[in-house]
């Protein structure tokens, strides 16, 4: 049986990790690679690294990281953050990443997704939707959340699968940060509108809210960041949380 | 001892690398190339392949003389071959992905689209899944049978000889796998990216 997935998401700038665990025994709190081994180790299902350096001339710091990542954790890694064309994406697959996430680019122009697909099959893109809810839908947002498009969110999901996407990282705008949970409604429209996996994101507080965005939201992975930081949930007590409420994980 | 990872330009065999190189230490020569010299008097061979099996065919075919080398290699001279993903869907005799396309015929069998049931199972077949060990083989030496392995796929590999089938997983049906016909093995999985399941897979190739 096909186990649902736990992925934690790094936040990466400037080559630094910017929230993450807290281990005393850390050498170096803000090494991704260090901390994307730990995660590893402890039985993630995949690893996420968000890059958010700002600054052009920084941008070239996770391309190292993506190296020494993948020459030291062998399961599934993902890189988003700034990829706009089949240049950044083939770097970054060609440094070792697994998989690549698109945001902004796949939303201003689908042809990234359709192009990136073709050349490297649809198992390695990933694309990442942001939405915020309005009224009975939910509108995309670009640009980390900053720039609203008008655009609805179902009808995007269903025309970015269509472009040849393999998977769908969907982000609840108003849910990210907030430790209430995940937009349950939106994960659910989203699911059961697509036939490819959808991973939950945005939300998380507590290892409850993950059992909900399998059970009620039905997605196939679920993403989250804060909860593993500072050592409040390691993801041995996740999967054994998701185990005893009945949910297939990799233990 | 020299292994070989045929680099066709199939899209992205990072990871196949890292993970060879992990378990091959100093051991064991990893040379990563397309060169049919070098693949000719290698002692085993690692073909990987990410995409379409038409582009992984087409990527294949367009290095003249890779095809034929690799023919020598593994069927006349029996040597030992890892086929992963689409590097194991190739060994068919034709692929329906995309429009009919000819594999290499090492193992005759088709290529087909796994049966979704009308929607019920999302495609790809994307993560964790036990592998059921249905048949002894050595590349499974010092795993457990319904290990987890990571999938990421939407067409399958199904021999004419069901007795070429080494190990199957549940997912929309029971799914192939991974098949070993005398030297030749291939996974549908990822053992580089299975965690120490796979590094223990890459090793047990490496050790045949």
């Amino acid at each position: 049986m096909l186990k649902n997935r736990i992925i934690p998401c790094l936040d990466v700038k400037n080559g630094r990790v910017v929230k993450g665990i807290n281990f005393v025994d850390l050498k170096d709190a803000g090494d991704p690679v260090e901390q994307a081994k730990i995660y590893s180790d402890g039985g993630a299902d995949e690893i996420c690294f968000l890059d958010i350096t700002a600054s052009n001339e920084n941008r070239d710091t996770i391309y190292e990281v993506v190296k020494k990542t993948s020459k030291k954790c062998f399961v599934p890694l993902t890189v988003g953050g700034g990829v706009r064309s089949i240049e950044d994406i083939y770097k970054l697959l060609h440094c070792g990443a697994d998989k690549v996430s698109i945001n902004t680019a796949a939303v201003q122009n689908s042809k990234v997704v359709i192009d990136s697909s073709k050349k490297f099959g649809s198992q390695c893109i990933v694309v990442a939707i942001d939405a915020k809810r309005n009224g009975k839908n939910w509108e995309i947002f670009t640009h980390g959340g900053r720039n609203g498009t008008g655009i609805d969110a179902i009808e995007y999901a269903k025309k970015i699968e269509e472009c040849g996407a393999g998977e769908l990282l969907v982000t609840s705008m108003d849910r990210d940060g907030t430790q209430v949970g995940y937009d349950i409604d939106l994960m659910f429209k989203i699911s059961s509108t697509v036939n490819i996996p959808v991973i939950a994101s945005g939300g998380v507080g507590n290892l409850n809210h993950l059992v909900e965005g399998i059970k009620l939201g039905k997605a196939s992975a679920v993403l989250a960041a804060s909860i593993f930081h500072y050592g409040k949930h390691s993801i041995k007590e996740a999967k054994e949380y998701l185990d005893l409420k009945g949910i297939p994980v990799r233990i | 001892m020299n292994v070989i990872i045929v680099d066709y330009k199939s899209g992205n065999i990072s990871s196949v690398i890292n993970s060879f190189k992990e378990v091959a230490k100093d051991k064991v020569k990893i040379h990563v190339t397309s060169d049919l010299k070098k693949i000719k008097s290698s002692d085993k061979v690692v073909l990987p392949g990410q995409g379409s099996f038409k582009s992984c065919t087409d990527a294949l075919n367009s290095i003249n003389g890779l095809v034929e080398t690799l023919n020598e290699f593994a069927i006349n001279n029996k040597k030992p071959l890892l086929g992963i993903c689409v590097g194991l869907q190739m060994f068919a005799d034709v692929g329906y992905e995309e429009t009919e396309t000819k594999g290499l015929g090492w193992i005759s069998g088709k290529v087909s689209k796994i049966d979704n049931k009308n929607g019920k199972y999302k495609l790809p077949h994307i993560g964790w899944n036990q592998i059921e060990i249905v048949k002894e083989s050595k590349i499974f030496k010092n795993i457990e049978n319904n290990s987890h392995m990571y999938f990421v796929h939407s067409y399958e590999f199904i021999p004419n000889d069901k007795n070429l089938i080494s190990s199957t997983t549940d997912y929309s049906s029971k799914i192939i796998c991974s098949v070993e016909k005398e030297n030749i093995f291939g996974t549908q999985f990822h053992p580089e990216k299975s965690d120490k399941i796979g590094l223990q897979l890459i090793e047990n190739f490496i050790n045949l």
